[in-house]
């Protein structure tokens, strides 16, 4: 038997603190720093989010499209969709301005993939980052 | 747009860098732990870029 005695979880804060501010984060990198006033985390972390995905598209990285298959196509599918949608508007002007990059072999190109990936969980910490601020967990 | 043509260690340089700036901003509180954990995660990062080149140079001999 354990003694060891798990601290209570934290109550889920009110969504009115926070959604809008990760709602901005993930729309514009560091917008939900800019937002809370921490504009040098913010302003580092949107041009890490900004060189890594604009690194990936000048390395010819190919976007994810979901796809539904065995376990390993769809968590690299859909989760690699879902890395690059955490971009937020860097993946939305991406597509709207029509790149589509076929996925061809290469260490650029797949170097690329992985970096236009990154760029969207970067994103994705920068968020609950966000969070944490808006909330009162963090200054 | 341009072309960015990087062999793999430049490609894993920059990842390495990027990386450990967004680690270190989001995890600490101070911005003198900010700087220490990032520096820290950068080492981290070339420790292995290099253990691991050495480890598969090795491997194909």
């Amino acid at each position: 038997m354990s003694d060891k005695i798990k601290p209570p979880k934290e109550p889920m804060p009110a969504l009115r603190l926070w959604v809008h501010v990760v709602a901005i984060g993930w729309l514009i990198p560091g917008g939900g720093h800019f937002f809370l006033h921490r504009r040098g985390r913010g302003a580092i972390l949107a041009g890490c989010v900004i060189l890594t995905f604009a690194a990936g598209l000048m390395m010819r990285g190919a976007l994810f499209q979901p796809e539904i298959g065995d376990m390993l196509t769809t968590i690299i599918y859909v989760g690699g969709f879902a890395g690059n949608v955490a971009s937020g508007i860097l993946y939305l002007a991406t597509v709207m301005l029509g790149y589509a990059q076929p996925d061809v072999a290469g260490h650029v190109h797949d170097y690329g993939t992985k970096f236009l990936v990154a760029a969207g969980l970067m994103n994705i910490l920068a968020m609950v980052d966000a969070f944490e601020i808006a909330v009162g967990r963090k200054d | 747009m341009p072309d960015m043509n990087l062999t793999h260690f430049e490609a894993s340089l920059l990842f390495a860098l990027v990386a450990s700036m967004v680690l270190g901003v989001v995890t600490k509180k101070t911005d003198h732990e900010r700087v220490r954990y990032g520096v820290k995660c950068f080492g981290y990062f070339l420790a292995t870029i290099f253990g691991l080149g050495w480890l598969m140079y090795f491997g194909h001999r």
